[in-house]
């Protein structure tokens, strides 16, 4: 477990190659060795979804995600959801509509919402729900995190 | 076009969907250590011996004790009873007795295991009823912490006379306040430069004050900063004192920066909590429905130190009688100590658990007289001019009536409360769903209770640039709940500038002026009225010398500003606490002017019930309230709908499992908060009602919603079952003994 191993993957876009212990958490490094401090820690068990990253296309949390195992991978962070400065539809309608009150599940839920519209456009209530169920906020009581939702797909 | 009331987005929100927002976590400085505590293993007896174990380098380690400290070994707060590190005695079974540091965090945790720690027991108690029994005295002479007595007319004299007395015994257990952000610190300290804290928080000079008698340093050398902070909910009230001391202590002796952060388990196990409470209620009343006496017993469990229980224990008391008017009224109450960590601040203060008790107790009077709960409450609601427990006469306009007929048309109540009926009796003898509907009706004073807001004397201070913004500098902290933007709302209105011109200044103590704790429901009311009056002193004063007209754009603004620093250096106001008019607290009889104002609220819930799970489930809730004129209607409404989510948890999820005093789930996996899919539609309605000394005619809004929903669940469950439940959490397990 004390193995230093390289390895390769892309994080939003650009290629990387680290020495890392095989058993370190992706969420660890990317936090710390590649400074992406938009993904968020909030129980490290893989029950907030503080930690979402989307990899290959799907939602994880990288609390749970072993660095041998993002060999090849490609991984967007927030900070990789939209090009530059740009906002995604889903970052713009949270602002818009009050998705986020401290901010710190924030990251996840946006990965997670972008994630739900890139595999569902058009969700019902129920499907947004079901969708965001591994995210959980304590601010909002999830209102205006469902109408940021709906409110970016119908723009 | 005026602000106020427009719902401009979140001031910061830009930084946190993009991830650019940084929480303390995210910061990090050269040569950085990272530390941890080591905890008692016991809950309570004397320290006999410490030994550092294992295959660890220990040479390498930065080891604090007690010993190390170089100021007072106490949490400064109010008994200041509570010690930074233990150093021969630990009263409960997460004392912090011994930090450690080191670069590399995986040694650490691994290190933090073998340092073994040898305690001779002593018996504890776990629980307020053994406290209050003394079956052990643990903390003073009595066990209790504090008392008050609030009495109002004389209830011996009614007893006997009475047409009906109703007596009623209420639980609420613990709650975790459950921030998705830990909590967590960083410091730098040394003799030379003093010590400097980054942190997640709600109060920067709470930690300073603690900080500068455990330092024994100059208020200037100590220097508290708050990071952006990923909630708080009175969990981030108090404790912050305690990590940053440890953090800043590890700091000192190493001569390194040290980050300390929780994890999820260390947080849950550790940190403050809802107190548990016990509540006890005998009323008179007459055939009519009229109250004649309230005699109520409350207690909630402080945990093993003093930290804040007597303000909890106040708020809970003032609100314990509700938005009702009663000749006589005598409540008692107590905050007594157990062996388990401290019991601290969170949303509500105190009032969500009595008002649990009153609000469920309100519909078992109801039922003995005969009457509906509607009905009843309508019979007794305080209108203007009349007096509370406290003889605080209401001199707003208050119309309990108006706000109950809205709620319970917006709820569909009635036609909800005949349908159930004929579906339930229908569904006898079959599994199915019940359904019933239920509410509560209540208050929630804004502010420090009493005279607490004189004694605060807080501070606000406006600062132009040249380029014709302003900033605001205060110490109230952003922690979601929208200052940031509430803020610039009311100083944007006071200068008929745009929002866009006014900067929040990141509380920092070396640059802010203390304007108070982030507590209360006091930021919009109390802090924004300073807001308010600060940034019209620097118009006043743009005005008096001449260098703007009375009525002035922007420009002409910024030419003012700019004009005006040339000539004199700086521009800059600030703005003193001045108490409304007519405001009087007696702090020893318990009685006048608890609460400059209060805010009103009628919640109603629609549950079911499966008979097969035994789940209980919230179907729809509608939140009315009167919260004076609403500066945001967004983030308004989502302190509302975010509160609400929370007492939904605080009454049928959270759960917190004790073993010998500590917190045994201390899991997100097995401590269950609400998720998306559990909960109901919230419908958020406000009437409208300026007061008259706030700011833009805005009262206290933040802990309001954590009130009224416990108890209009359990009465709609009693609704829907036809049995009577008293106690929360109330999960499923509960429900299937109560019911089969
Ligand atoms: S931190 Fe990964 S799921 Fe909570
Ligand atoms: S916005 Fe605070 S946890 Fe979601």
């Amino acid at each position: 477990m004390n193995n230093r191993h390289t390895v390769e993957f892309k994080v939003n876009g650009e290629a990387r190659s680290l020495e890392v212990f095989s058993m370190a958490r992706l969420l660890d490094v990317l936090r710390e060795q590649l400074q992406l401090t938009g993904t968020k820690e909030g129980c490290g068990e893989g029950e907030c979804g503080a930690c979402t990253v989307i990899i290959d296309g799907q939602i994880v949390n990288s609390c749970l995600v072993p660095m041998a195992q993002v060999n090849g991978c490609e991984i967007t962070t927030i900070e990789g959801v939209a090009g530059g400065d740009q906002l995604h539809a889903v970052q713009q309608a949270f602002i818009d509509h009050g998705g986020a009150q401290c901010g710190i599940c924030t990251p996840g839920m946006v990965l997670a919402a972008v994630d739900l519209l890139n595999r569902n456009p058009e969700p019902t209530e129920h499907d947004i729900r079901n969708g965001l169920a591994g995210n959980l906020c304590r601010c909002t009581g999830y209102m205006k995190i469902f109408e940021s939702v709906v409110r970016a797909y119908k723009k | 076009m005026s602000p106020i009331g427009k719902a401009f987005p979140r001031k910061e929100g830009r930084k946190k969907v993009t991830g650019k927002a940084l929480y303390v976590d995210d910061l990090s400085f050269p040569g950085m250590l990272h530390g941890v505590t080591v905890r008692s293993p016991s809950p309570r007896g004397r320290i006999t011996k410490i030994s550092f174990e294992g295959d660890i380098p220990w040479d390498e380690f930065t080891v604090v004790t007690a010993k190390d400290i170089p100021g007072a070994n106490y949490v400064a707060l109010i008994l200041n009873d509570q010690p930074y590190l233990a150093a021969d005695f630990v009263n409960h079974p997460e004392e912090p007795i011994l930090l450690l540091a080191h670069r590399d965090k995986y040694l650490l945790e691994e290190a933090r295991r073998n340092v073994r720690i040898e305690i001779e027991e002593q018996p504890a108690i776990f629980n307020l009823e053994d406290s209050l029994a003394r079956k052990e005295i643990i903390w003073g002479e009595d066990n209790v912490f504090k008392k008050y007595l609030v009495d109002k007319g004389n209830v011996d004299e009614v007893w006997a006379n009475a047409d009906f007395i109703v007596e009623g015994e209420y639980e609420t257990g613990a709650q975790e306040q459950l921030y998705i952000e830990n909590n967590g610190a960083i410091a730098i300290a040394n003799a030379d430069k003093g010590v400097t804290v980054w942190g997640s928080m709600q109060c920067p000079y709470y930690v300073h004050k603690a900080l500068v008698k455990l330092f024994d340093l100059p208020e200037e050398k100590i220097r508290i900063i708050q990071t952006e902070t990923g909630g708080g909910f009175g969990g981030k009230e108090e404790y912050p004192s305690l990590i940053a001391g440890h953090a800043a202590l590890l700091a000192w002796k190493s001569g390194k920066p040290v980050k300390m952060i929780y994890d999820r388990a260390e947080d849950m196990v550790a940190t403050t909590k809802r107190h548990p409470s016990r509540t006890r209620h005998k009323t008179a009343v007459t055939k009519d429905g009229k109250l004649l006496a309230v005699e109520i017993d409350f207690v909630i469990d402080g945990g093993a130190y003093c930290t804040l229980s007597p303000v909890v224990l106040s708020r809970g008391t003032i609100h314990s009688a509700g938005p009702y008017v009663c000749p006589n009224v005598r409540i008692h109450s107590r905050a007594v100590a157990t062996n388990v960590p401290p019991h601290g601040a969170f949303r509500g203060f105190g009032a969500p658990q009595s008002i649990f008790a009153l609000e469920r107790h309100m519909d078992k009077v109801a039922r003995t007289v005969g009457l509906t709960p509607e009905e009843f409450r309508r019979r007794n609601f305080i209108h203007e001019g009349e007096t509370t427990a406290t003889s605080q006469v209401i001199r707003e306009r208050v119309d309990m009536d108006q706000l109950l007929t809205r709620a319970l048309q917006l709820s569909n109540y009635h036609e909800k409360r005949e349908r159930f009926a004929r579906e339930n009796a229908e569904s006898n003898g079959r599994f199915r769903k019940k359904r019933g509907v239920g509410f509560a009706t209540f208050m929630h004073g804004a502010g420090f209770t009493g005279s607490g807001e004189v004694y605060l004397q807080s501070v606000v201070s406006a600062e132009a640039t040249v380029e014709g913004v302003v900033r605001i500098l205060a110490a109230s902290t952003e922690i979601g709940q929208g200052t940031n933007t509430i803020f610039s709302q009311i100083a944007s209105e006071a200068l008929g500038l745009d929002v866009d011109l006014i900067e929040i200044v990141q509380p920092d103590t070396a640059h802010v002026p203390n304007s108070g704790p982030t507590v209360a429901s006091r930021t919009s009311m109390v802090v924004g009225k300073l807001v308010e009056s600060a940034v019209t002193g620097l118009k006043q004063t743009l005005i008096g010398s001449s260098l703007l007209p009375h009525e002035y754009g922007q420009s002409e603004f910024k030419r003012a500003c700019a004009e005006y620093i040339a000539r004199f250096g700086s521009l800059k106001t600030s703005s003193t606490y001045q108490p409304p008019p007519n405001v009087h607290w007696d702090d020893e009889k318990y009685q006048g002017d608890a609460y400059g104002a209060y805010a009103w609220a009628v919640y109603v819930a629609e549950v079911s019930f499966d008979e097969l799970t035994y789940a209980a489930h919230v179907e729809d809730f509608v939140a009315l309230q009167e919260v004076g004129r609403v500066l945001n209607p967004v983030l308004a409404a989502g302190q509302i709908e975010g509160g609400v989510a929370q007492a939904i948890g605080f009454t049928l999820f959270e759960n917190v499992v004790w073993k010998d005093g500590r917190m045994a789930n201390n899991q997100m996996t097995n401590y269950i908060i609400p998720t998306p899919v559990d909960i109901p539609p919230i419908r958020v309605y406000f009437e409208e009602n300026p007061y008259a000394y706030g700011p833009g005619g805005a009262k206290g809004i933040g802990e309001l919603p954590m009130d009224g929903a416990a108890p209009a669940i359990l009465n709609a469950l009693e609704n829907a079952t036809g049995v009577s439940f008293n106690e929360i959490p109330l999960l499923p397990e509960t429900l299937m003994v109560k019911l089969l």
